[in-house]
C-alpha cells in the first residue's frame, strides 16, 4: 500500500463521515474504513454520562451477541486499559495474563476477531466516552508497521467519526457552527488566496512551526482531511472570505 | 525515575501526590508569586486536575516528588483555550495531534536534570501517542531552562512582566531535538523507553528486543 492510495484512503471515507445522514450511515462507513485499509475489523463504541450505549462496526453479530451476554465487558483489557483514558492502545501492551482475559481473548478470536487491535479513546463532551478500534490478524511486525503507517489517519478518523456520532445524537442541540480563531482564518485566507506556507509565516509574522499548529487546528475544527481540504471547506462554509 | 500517572491513579502514589501538589504550590505561589488559590493543606489543585490529566513525574531515588508536568487533549477543555486565548490571538487551539502541557514544576532540591528528563519523557509521549505538539504555559524562569536542556518552545505571546510573565509556547519533538534533551537529562533512550513501557505497557517486538539483548 503507497502513500498517495492512504491520503486516498482518508480522503474518501472523511467525504463520507461529511455526509453522513445517520445511524446507518456509520455502520456502512465502518466497514468502508475496514476495507479502505484492508484490516479485519473496525468497532467504534460510544457511552454517556447517562449510560446509554451505542456501538456500530464490523463484529459479527454472534460474537456482539455474545460479548453482551457473557459481560465481557466487565473483563475485558482493552474496556479496562481504555476506559478514561485518552491515549491510544496498542492491544499487545496490555495485561492478557488472566485467565479471564485469555479466555476471552481466544473466544474473541474463535468469533472472528482479529488478534491485534489498536483502540483510542475519546473523552467527548459531557462525560461522553468512546472508543475506536481498529482489528486485523497478522503478526506482530506487520501490525507495528501498519500502525506506524496509518496511527495518525485511525487518531484523526476516531476524532471525527465521534464528533458525527455526536452530531447524530437525537436530543441534541443544534450543530455548533465551526468557529475558526483570528489567526486560523488568517492563515487559511492567505493559503486560499494562493500563499506558500513560508509566506503566509511571514506575513503573519509566525514561524512555519507555529503556523502548522494554527492550519492543523483549524482543519480538525472543519472536519478536514488536509491543508487545501481544509481551505476548501472553510470557503465552503463562509468561514473564510477571499 | 520518570512516572506516567493518571488522575484517577494518584490515590495509590499518595506521597507522589502530595508532593506535586506542595510543590506546585511552592514554586507558582511561594516563588513566583502567581495568585492561585491554596487548599487549607497548602496543596496547588485547580479546576483541571479534576478532568483526570496525565502526569509526568520525576520521582527522586529517595521516592520523593522532583518535578512534574500535566498532560490534557486539546480536544476537551483546557487552560489555554479558557484562560489564555488573548495571547493566541484569540479563539482556540484544538486538535487530536495537540495536548495541552501545563504546571511544569522543578521541587526546589531536586536533581538538576529533572527538567531535562520531564521534556524526554514529554517526547516519549509523542512518539509513543502520536501528539505531534504541545501548546504549554510557563512562567519567564523556564525560558532559560528550556534553552539549556535544548527544548525552547516557540512563544506564541506573554503576559506579564519580570518573573511574574507567563507565556504560552507550542513545542514539537524532531528526532534532533529529542536527542539533545536525552543528553541533557543524561539518560539513555532505552532507559527511557523502559520507564514509558513500565506505564504503558510494553509492544511484543520491543518485548523481543530486550529478551535478546
Amino acid at each position: 500500500m503507497g502513500y498517495v492510495s492512504t491520503i486516498g484512503s482518508i480522503d474518501r471515507v472523511l467525504a463520507g463521515l461529511d455526509s453522513a445522514e445517520g445511524i446507518d450511515d456509520l455502520q456502512a462507513l465502518s466497514e468502508r474504513i475496514r476495507d479502505e485499509y484492508g484490516i479485519t475489523n473496525v468497532v467504534y463504541h460510544w457511552v454517556n454520562s447517562n449510560g446509554d450505549q451505542y456501538g456500530c462496526g464490523t463484529y459479527s453479530e454472534a460474537w456482539v451477541l455474545r460479548y453482551l451476554e457473557r459481560k465481557y465487558v466487565r473483563i475485558d483489557p482493552v474496556i479496562l486499559g481504555c476506559y478514561q483514558r485518552f491515549h491510544p492502545v496498542e492491544w499487545k501492551r496490555l495485561d492478557w495474563s488472566s485467565r479471564a482475559a485469555r479466555g476471552f481473548l481466544a473466544d474473541a478470536i474463535e468469533h472472528g476477531v482479529g488478534n491485534q487491535g489498536y483502540s483510542i479513546p475519546i473523552r467527548g463532551p459531557n462525560g461522553q466516552f468512546a472508543l475506536f478500534t481498529c482489528n486485523d490478524s497478522c503478526d506482530d511486525a506487520t501490525w507495528a508497521d501498519f500502525i506506524e503507517r496509518n496511527r495518525r489517519d485511525m487518531i484523526l478518523l476516531a476524532h471525527d467519526f465521534n464528533r458525527k456520532a455526536l452530531d447524530l445524537e437525537p436530543d441534541r442541540t443544534p450543530d455548533r457552527a465551526v468557529t475558526l480563531s483570528p489567526r486560523e482564518v488568517d492563515a487559511l485566507t492567505l493559503l486560499a488566496v494562493g500563499y506558500s506556507r513560508a509566506q503566509v509565516a511571514s506575513t503573519l509574522s509566525i514561524s512555519e512551526h507555529t503556523l502548522r499548529v494554527y492550519i492543523e487546528s483549524a482543519r480538525h475544527k472543519l472536519g478536514a482531511v488536509n491543508t487545501t481540504h481544509a481551505v476548501a471547506r472553510a470557503l465552503q462554509r463562509g468561514a473564510i472570505v477571499v | 525515575m520518570i512516572r506516567y500517572i493518571y488522575g484517577t491513579d494518584l490515590v495509590r502514589h499518595p506521597r507522589l501526590r502530595d508532593g506535586m501538589f506542595r510543590d506546585r504550590a511552592d514554586q507558582f505561589v511561594t516563588r513566583l508569586g502567581w495568585d492561585l488559590p491554596l487548599r487549607p493543606d497548602g496543596a496547588e489543585v485547580d479546576q483541571y486536575d479534576a478532568l483526570d490529566p496525565l502526569y509526568v513525574i520525576w520521582e527522586k531515588a529517595d521516592g520523593s516528588h522532583g518535578g512534574s508536568m500535566r498532560l490534557l487533549p486539546t480536544t476537551g477543555r483546557t487552560m489555554v483555550n479558557e484562560h489564555f486565548t488573548d495571547l493566541i490571538g484569540g479563539g482556540t487551539i484544538v486538535s487530536p495531534l495537540i495536548w495541552e502541557c501545563t504546571r511544569f514544576c522543578l521541587a526546589r532540591e531536586t536533581d538538576p536534570r529533572t527538567a531535562a528528563a520531564l521534556m524526554l519523557a514529554g517526547g516519549e509521549v509523542m512518539h509513543g501517542f502520536g501528539v505531534e505538539h504541545y501548546v504549554g504555559v510557563f512562567d519567564a524562569r523556564m525560558v532559560r531552562i528550556y534553552r539549556r536542556i535544548g527544548a525552547s518552545p516557540e512563544v506564541l505571546g506573554t503576559t506579564g512582566e519580570g518573573r511574574g510573565a507567563i507565556s504560552i509556547g507550542l513545542w514539537e519533538f524532531t528526532p534532533e531535538a529529542q536527542a539533545r534533551v536525552a543528553q541533557s537529562a543524561g539518560i539513555a533512550p532505552d532507559q527511557s523507553r523502559r520507564w514509558f513501557d513500565d506505564a504503558f505497557g510494553r509492544t511484543p517486538l520491543r518485548a523481543a528486543a530486550a529478551s535478546a539483548a
